[in-house]
């Protein structure tokens, strides 16, 4: 079960700067750590995070193993017009987690 | 022993307890000693990371589970409601048992009796998941364990372990979560101890633990063998723990550098 929170205004101004907060649940094993056995623990992180708002991507973060577990991403954009905000985590080993908001704006 | 000197003993002996035991209005929490962005994020359920726990927590709750395909929410209702101010209480002292039980082992315990499904393994992400959603109904309320006779010979048993020197550095919790709070080790403050905050999300850890992690972490530290998480000698010392936190408010979940 891929488990997210996902935090943005439910309603803003038009043209208003909103800040929307993410956190998804995953380990983010970095493929550098080993067993008791000295066996690699094959790496298995999300490598790509986008959103995007009634179709139209507006950010976009490429994750690298160094991430901590369960990365918080926090970013913002502009409130142009209500609609659907779509949010997609992909990552190693078919990892996909989705999420979707709806905003109005005034 | 003289009649003359015996009274110096007792005096030597109380005046060491008073030296040994933090005063109430002096306690801390941890949480008061971290930076404002670990207190940050413990204070905003958005960025806490504790929260993914807490709603799977919550699905958990609702899910049915056992051969008697019963959720929790079947017998107990809402938990905002139900489970307020249960975590504060635990571990409290279970007449069937004979002995104290803590949060996990309750949880556990209405699993085998009420859904008769088989019990979560201690630190699986399923029972961190309950045990916090179940501990969060309770965050801000003042812990309260009983004292009562029958509780007595745990509270005495943890604080016996809390006092006693073990493992290779022959360390008692006592000498540095009472005596040497708020000084230094290896360069970070050491905190008194007071469990407030459990299970908690630990940075160092990358996830959410039990206190019964922490003490294992603890113990190891002083190498010492830890104990087994969800021994009868853990549950004692966290008795005595939450005891010796009484009345400050649980924070659940805390989060933890």
């Amino acid at each position: 079960m891929a488990r997210v929170v996902v935090n943005l205004p439910q309603r803003a101004r038009r043209g208003e700067i909103i800040e929307i907060r993410t956190l998804a649940g995953h380990d983010m094993e970095t493929g550098f750590r080993r067993t008791q056995l000295g066996e690699l623990i094959p790496r298995d992180i999300i490598t790509r995070f986008t959103c995007s708002y009634n179709g139209v991507e507006v950010f976009r973060a490429e994750l690298h193993p160094a991430m901590a577990a369960n990365p918080l991403i926090v970013f913002s954009t502009v409130a142009t017009e209500s609609g659907t905000l779509e949010f997609r985590w992909t990552g190693d080993n078919g990892f996909s987690a989705a999420h979707s908001a709806s905003i109005s704006v005034d | 022993m003289s009649a003359r000197v015996l009274p110096w003993c007792l005096l030597l002996a109380l005046a060491a307890s008073a030296r040994a035991e933090i005063p109430l209005a002096e306690r801390r929490s941890g949480y008061q000693d971290m930076g404002h962005a670990t207190r940050a994020m413990q204070d905003d359920d958005a960025v806490n990371p504790a929260t993914l726990w807490v709603l799977e927590g919550e699905s958990l709750w609702r899910r049915k589970a056992g051969a008697a395909a019963r959720a929790c929410a079947d017998c107990h209702g809402a938990a905002q409601e139900s489970m307020r101010g249960v975590a504060a209480r635990h571990p409290a002292f279970d007449a069937s048992a004979g002995a104290p039980l803590n949060l996990e082992q309750r949880i556990n315990r209405c699993r085998v009796e009420r859904q008769q499904a088989k019990p979560l393994a201690y630190e699986s992400r399923e029972l961190l998941a309950l045990s916090t959603f179940v501990a969060r109904q309770s965050r801000g309320l003042p812990i309260e364990i009983e004292s009562s006779e029958r509780t007595r010979p745990f509270l005495e048993a943890g604080r016996a372990t809390f006092r006693r020197r073990q493992g290779q550095l022959n360390l008692a919790c006592a000498q540095c979560h009472d005596e040497r709070a708020g000084r230094r080790l290896a360069g970070v403050a050491i905190p008194q101890g007071h469990p407030t905050g459990y299970p908690i999300y630990r940075l160092q850890w990358q996830t959410m633990g039990s206190l019964h992690r922490r003490l294992r972490n603890c113990m190891a530290g002083i190498r010492a063998e830890p104990y087994a998480l969800g021994s009868q000698e853990f549950v004692a010392l966290e008795m005595y723990l939450m005891w010796r936190a009484r009345g400050m408010p649980l924070e659940t979940p805390g989060v933890r550098p």
